[in-house]
């Protein structure tokens, strides 16, 4: 299991320690600056070292990883049969350290959910604010990891009894106590009981990223959509609630009784690759009766994330030409066609158009919106604020180049693109989200819900 | 209030001053000392002096200073243990306190402070919390137990802790159940050979119960120690696959792959005919290709392993290649992996796409990325051979960029595809002879040299590219002196006249200059052959080179089976076993696939007969196992082969190839070539030299003494067949077949003189065959052959000829030459006369062996008509070296286990399926090289029906 947790800032300095097992870091080491060519004092004895001594194991990744001068290869190092898991965030290194064979997946998945609970405390991950909440870190870890196993970290459970005040224990009630304690550890550890509001409402989100890598002559080599629902319930109580979606596998199951019904509504369904859910949701029910039913956790949580890659809709279509005139001149001419509805108006459309590292100059003419060539970026961008759909747009440009010696050609990387359009690219639909509380007079139809659909491009990529 | 103040104290006297702090009257200032404290800890700052002090706020009802206590407690005690004891009352009172999460902190601390004297004190309060009423003690004491175990294992045996600690298993809450099944997963693994973790059908219905339930993190627990139970049957293996299914769906990617861990462990046991097995192949796929779209940090781990499951079943994600193609934007660690993955599913539905993508990656700017790049369109060229010529080309264009890198990774790679397809892409050669001066790298310079020496009579100066080399050569590395060595003697064979000087030079440079022993052993060879024999030193050096593999870098099957126990792991990241890079006694034991069980044949243990039904499938993983034979010429290369050694003895070259048109030798003395060296294949593959060793029977009395034990009948011999007719053979007629007596093998052959002149001078020559046959004698017929004479002969064999695969495998080429002409046949000989007398295995080898070999090399034939029973076909077999090495009766049937060796030392492995009264029987045959068991079958026909 995990044998240690640090956090470091960009110049390798600790900000946050936590060691849960001697056996990463054994020998006592001087805690002066180690520079790469030594060697390090591993050995295999377990002596008694206290905490600040035992620093080889910090020092190791600090400097094999965060000095190293090449970039970064792997995010699994293993120095001297010490394992290092490292993410970072912003300038902010986290790194879970251990000498044994753990589950890596789930090292990486804690100190992903790590960053989330500590966004969740104190905002954005930085070191000012690590260094402002580090007796906070302290407690949370001590929670959240115990003996390098991670325990529940859902943060609307844990905020119940760590609060940056410690916890509340004078105040609480012997009742108050037993049910954080039965919810932290219980089947429905991320909702606490007794929850009320005055208006019941929830808001779904189906967020969609459309992914798309295109070949110049407009042959789709790969699109994918993947989406995730985001849900924020606002329901008293401990509300049972179940989503429904035009999932092709559904709807044909439902299809054989009232086969008339969905040929008249001319509902389209779609084929989801796969879908993943929050740990709220049943699987077991799913994976038998294909119904996502689930207790929501209070306020905002990604309900689930899912993945097609048929019948998608491109909303856009990007058509380049790229001429070379000589050694040193370029001709780039590129259309961009929106497909969908001419009702729906598409938004923040960016096109990126790369250009070669050795461009003196760029002229460019553009039909709609504004274009830029960015030096700093080597590429002109392009964009559009609003653009309605089965329109057509283009910009042209003329780009001079320095003359090179340089053998190697210019790599043309990918035209991308970046827009969002307020529908799902993958054809999703929302059919239904019912919200049942037998022991609160409320019901389904009290709810008030809101759905809304965005879809953004992913990496949406045409070669030129 | 922010706490980054505490950071910046670092003014000299600070402990004195903290030491003030901490002792002062107010709470708060308390407060705000062991902050300060502990920040400068985290820095790593020795405020070890202040253990006392902070110990002393140790007593208060302010549950955060409590807090911090306990943390630098945790840190310190260590190097101050007696003071360590005073807080020891604390926690004791603490552990009875109303609050649970207060004693679940003390509980909690008190694990964490790892000094024997306290763990003491420890035991009574953690015996209390391990059956307190509140499910958030019981949890926590249920980790304490582990980390008590770290530090005295003998003191939690002694408090029977490990009994209670198996009692939460069937807690009422799933997270304690969760929490006990870690703790106890880590301390088995300690413990071996304890039967900790005791799992049965009840224990593991509880935790299949409690995955529904726990968290995210106590369902990784749960499924990581399912994982390694091993299910009694098929049965029971379907019904926890069916309960482990729907955590596919998990949206934490560490569940999906211990889901997976378990699924891939399982579907082992599954016949591949059910229906289920299918059902769950497809079922994988999807969250694979999901965990693409997790985090970078976790594609990588996701990659590795699905490059793992990708060799294992290549079946699950062979129509998803292009969730794999690289994204501009993916870390550079990602592309790498994922690169790795479209080379192993490139096939020839897909190369088109998978060219044009490689094709792209080869112009982006990380220079091991494009190298790889490179390197893969050369592994489709070979893999796919349709796709080999746009391969060829898209690699000429890449060399045309002129980029140094790309160039000579392109020179590697066009090497590998002339190896594979010789004698069709030659004509780029005058290309890459351009790049020459380029070459910077010792491999691209080998294979530069390499193709000069292979190509020397096609390039006009080869001569004069090879000298150029020649002139900086103390200063190449030895794979290019290697290389340049045998080039030279190439171009030296191919065109003696102009090259006498090069090849003196480079001899001399090699043999006499050199400090390697590599290569002056190399030159001294290649000297003495020059010298006594050119003709044979042309057959040798230019000798027809061995396969290369289709798959590279694969991992060795046993190693695959491991790993495949520990996906989602670190082991499955790194792809080495855990010994390879955890210390101590943890991971040490080493984990295995389960075999496949029928249901119905439960109650046979192992141990006493062999599995009834096959273990599990595996892949193809042995580089060209459908050419095992071209591959005992190519042993270096291969990875190693589990399983009963093969006989790689010295492979010997014939010296001389009959129907290539070595017909002027055929007249000569000696029918036994030299004994051969392989000096042939580029990547330095040297096979034992083996230059004096003895000619003729000599060498085969010696293996009869080694193998013919025991048993005195012959084997079955067919009655003899006409081979050669006699209007073919301006008429001599031959008629002739096998035998196996006594472990010799010999031709009996009938000669009929049907012209009308005399025959005399006769001899006898073979070509090149499957097993190495060869006469190991001169073909001796002492009187003229009058016309309408007849003679009997029998030629003893020999099987230490040099190999090679024919079609069919048992075909024979022969040619018989006398005084009117040369005269040619091939005839098939039954494989019984090559199983030799030593092929009865160990029972244990035989079970391990049956479980090592891949399903796909079992194939199952029927023996139709056959009146003998299980006895009777015992002994009939067994006098013709098919050994029964047990025999058990399974609902009736009788089940014989047999194994026999061929002379090659290819194993065979066989399973009777006999029915009394029915004179059909099933035979079905295991074999590394799975193309003999066709062969192997017609000799048990053979033998049991006459």
């Amino acid at each position: 299991m995990i044998g240690g947790l640090f956090i470091y800032n960009h110049k390798g300095e600790v900000l946050i320690s936590r060691v849960y097992r001697d056996d990463i870091g054994s020998q006592a080491a001087d805690s002066a600056v180690f520079s790469s060519s030594e060697p390090f004092p591993w050995t295999l004895s377990r002596p008694c070292v206290p905490f600040p001594l035992r620093r080889n194991a910090v020092d190791a990744f600090r400097v094999n990883v965060i000095h190293a001068r090449q970039q970064v290869r792997s995010p699994v190092t293993n120095i001297a049969r010490t394992s290092f898991f490292h993410v970072k965030r912003s300038n902010i290194w986290l790194a879970a350290v251990t000498k044994q064979n753990v589950n890596a997946a789930m090292v990486f998945e804690f100190l992903y959910k790590m960053c989330d609970v500590m966004a969740a405390y104190f905002g954005k991950i930085s070191e000012e604010n690590i260094k402002n909440n580090f007796v906070l870190i302290y407690e949370l870890l001590d929670e959240i990891l115990d003996f390098g196993y991670p325990q529940n970290s859902e943060t609307g459970a844990l905020k119940t009894f760590i609060t940056q005040q410690g916890i509340k224990s004078q105040h609480q009630t012997k009742e108050e106590q037993s049910q954080i304690t039965s919810q932290v550890t219980g089947q429905i550890g991320w909702r606490r009981e007794g929850i009320k509001y005055r208006r019941n409402e929830l808001f779904l989100d189906v967020l969609e990223s459309v992914n798309l890598l295109m070949s110049p002559q407009g042959q789709v080599l790969s699109a994918h959509v993947s989406g995730r629902v985001v849900m924020k319930s606002y329901l008293s109580g401990m509300p049972e609630c179940k989503f429904g979606m035009n999932d092709k596998i559904v709807i044909e199951k439902q299809g054989k009784g009232t086969a008339d019904e969905t040929s008249k509504s001319g509902k389209q369904s779609i084929a989801i690759d796969d879908c993943t859910f929050h740990q709220c949701v049943r699987l077991s029910k799913f994976d038998s009766e294909r119904s996502i039913s689930f207790i929501p956790p209070d306020g905002e949580f990604e309900l689930m994330r899912y993945r097609t890659t048929k019948d998608i809709i491109l909303p856009f279509r990007v058509i380049p030409l790229v001429r070379e005139v000589g050694r040193t001149k370029l001709e780039v001419k590129v259309v961009i066609k929106s497909n969908f509805k001419p009702s729906l108006l598409a938004q923040k459309i960016e096109v990126r158009i790369p250009t070669p590292l050795n461009t003196s100059g760029v002229q460019v003419i553009c039909m709609k919106g504004k274009a830029k060539y960015k030096a700093s970026e080597n590429a002109i961008v392009w964009k559009i604020k609003r653009m309605a759909g089965m329109k057509e747009s283009q910009i042209s440009a003329e780009i001079e180049l320095l003359p090179t010696n340089d053998k190697k050609k210019w790599a043309r990387p990918p035209i991308s693109m970046n827009f969002e359009v307020p529908f799902a690219p993958s054809g999703l639909k929302v059919r239904y989200l019912k919200v049942f509380e037998p022991k609160l007079n409320y019901s389904d139809h009290d709810v008030i819900k809101w759905v809304r659909y965005i879809g953004r491009s992913g990496i949406y990529e045409t070669r030129c | 209030m922010t706490d980054s103040k505490y950071f910046t104290t670092t003014k000299k006297g600070e402990i004195f001053e903290l030491k003030a702090e901490l002792n002062s009257d107010k709470k708060e200032k308390k407060k705000e000392a062991v902050k300060k404290v502990i920040a400068s800890m985290t820095v790593g700052k020795d405020v070890s002096a202040l253990f006392p002090d902070v110990v002393n706020c140790m007593q208060t009802d302010n549950l955060e200073l409590k807090k911090l206590v306990y943390l630098y407690l945790m840190n310190y005690a260590k190097s101050q243990p007696d003071m360590a004891i005073m807080a020891v009352n604390t926690f004791v009172k603490d552990c009875e306190d109303p609050n649970p999460l207060i004693r679940a902190l003390a509980v909690r601390t008190m694990g964490c402070i790892r000094v024997d004297k306290i763990t003491e004190y420890l035991c009574e309060p953690l015996r209390k919390c391990l059956k307190d009423e509140d499910p958030y003690v019981r949890k926590t004491a249920a980790v304490c137990v582990a980390k008590l175990h770290d530090i005295n294992a003998q003191l939690v045996e002694d408090q029977g802790f490990l009994d209670t600690l198996k009692d939460l298993i069937s807690d009422s809450n799933p997270m304690v159940v969760a929490n006990a099944v870690a703790a106890l997963s880590e301390i088995a693994e300690s413990h071996p050979s304890s039967n900790l973790l005791d799992l049965n059908p009840q224990s593991i219905n509880k935790l299949l119960t409690a995955l529904n339930e726990c968290t995210e993190w106590g369902q990784i627990f749960i499924l990581d120690c399912l994982a390694n139970y091993t299910p009694k049957d098929d049965r029971e293996a379907q019904s926890i696959c069916e309960r482990v299914t729907p955590r596919l769906s998990h949206a934490n990617s560490a569940v999906v792959l211990s889901a997976v861990k378990v699924l891939m462990k399982f579907m082992e046991m599954l016949s591949k005919d059910l229906d289920y097995y299918g059902t769950l192949l497809k079922k994988l796929a999807p969250p694979l290709v999901t965990l693409l779209s997790a985090e970078p940090e976790l594609q990588y781990v996701a990659l590795r392993n699905i490059n793992l499951i990708v060799q294992k079943r290549p079946e699950i994600l062979k129509h998803e290649m292009k969730v794999f193609f690289v994204k501009y934007n993916d870390p550079i660690y990602v592309k790498l992996e994922k690169l790795d993955i479209m080379i192993r599913l490139a096939s020839q539905a897909n190369i088109a796409q998978v060219l044009a993508e490689l094709k792209e990656y080869a112009t982006e700017v990380d220079v091991d990325f494009v190298r790889k790049a490179v390197r893969a369109i050369g592994r489709c060229a070979i893999k796919v051979e349709q796709s080999a010529e746009r391969c060829v080309s898209t690699l000429l264009d890449l060399i045309q960029t002129k980029v140094n890198y790309v160039v000579q990774e392109a020179i590697v790679v066009i090497k590998d595809i002339f190896r594979k397809y010789p004698n069709k892409y030659e004509s780029v050669i005058a290309t890459l002879c351009e790049n020459l001066d380029s070459l910077d790298e010792p491999e691209a310079r080998a294979a530069m040299i390499w193709i000069v020496g292979e190509y020397a009579e096609r390039i006009d100066n080869a001569d004069e590219l090879l000298e150029s080399f020649l002139e900086g050569f103390h200063d190449e590395s030895t794979q290019v002196q290697l290389q340049l060595l045998t080039a030279i003697v190439k171009l030296f064979l191919k065109k003696p006249t102009e090259t006498q000087e090069l090849v003196q030079q480079v001899l001399s440079l090699a043999t006499q200059d050199s400090d390697n022993p590599d290569l002056r052993d190399r030159g001294y060879i290649y000297w003495r052959l020059l010298s006594t024999d050119p003709v044979a030193a042309k057959e040798v050096v230019l000798a027809e080179k061995p396969l290369i593999s289709e798959e590279t870098d694969l991992i060795e099957p046993t190693l695959l089976d491991e790993l495949i126990c520990y996906i989602g792991t670190l082991a499955s990241v790194y792809h080495k076993p855990p010994s390879a890079f955890v210390e101590g006694g943890r991971g040490v034991v080493h984990k295995s696939l389960p075999p496949r069980t029928a249901s119905s044949e439960s109650t046979e243990s192992p141990e006493t007969a062999p599995a009834g039904a096959p273990p599990g499938e595996q892949p193809d993983v042995i580089p060209a196992q459908g050419d095992l034979l071209g591959d005992l010429l190519n042993l270096d290369l291969g990875p190693p082969v589990s399983g009963p050694p093969l006989a790689t003895s010295s492979v010997q070259m014939g010296a001389v190839d009959l129907l290539g048109g070595g017909l002027d030798s055929l007249m000569g003395d000696e029918p036994e070539g030299i004994g051969g060296t392989n000096f042939v294949a580029p990547p330095a593959v040297a096979v034992a030299a083996n230059l004096g060793a003895p000619i003729g029977s000599g060498l085969s009395d010696l293996f009869d003494l080694t193998s013919g034990v025991g048993t005195l009948s012959g084997s079955y011999v067919a009655p003899k067949a006409v081979w050669l007719p006699a209007m073919k053979a301006k008429g001599l007629e031959i008629s002739g077949t096998f035998t196996r007596q006594v472990g010799s093998i010999s031709m009996d052959l009938q000669l009929t003189n049907k012209a009308l002149q005399v025959m005399t001078d006769f001899a006898i020559q073979f070509n090149r065959n499957s097993f190495g046959l060869a006469p190991a004698a001169p073909l001796q017929v002492h009187a003229p052959l009058s016309p309408n004479q007849t003679v009997e002969i029998s030629l003893p064999l020999n099987t230490v000829g040099s190999v090679m695969k024919m079609e069919p495998l048992n075909n024979l080429q022969v040619a018989v030459k006398n005084n009117i002409d040369v005269f040619y046949f091939s005839t098939l000989y039954p494989l019984h006369i090559l199983f030799v007398e030593d092929g009865k295995m160990d029972r244990q080898m035989f079970l391990a062996t049956w479980k090592d070999i891949p399903n796909e090399n079992e194939t199952q034939f029927q023996i139709r008509d056959c009146p003998l029973n299980a006895e009777a076909v015992s002994s009939k077999l067994q006098s013709s070296n098919i050994f029964t090495i047990a025999k058990r009766n399974v609902e009736g049937q009788d089940m014989l286990y047999q194994s026999l060796k061929l002379t090659n030392g290819i194993w065979v492995l066989a399973e009777l399926r006999i029915q009394p009264g029915n004179p059909n029987f099933t035979l079905s045959l295991k074999c590394r090289a799975p193309e003999v068991s066709q062969h192997v079958y017609q000799a048990y026909e053979t033998i049991l029906k006459n």
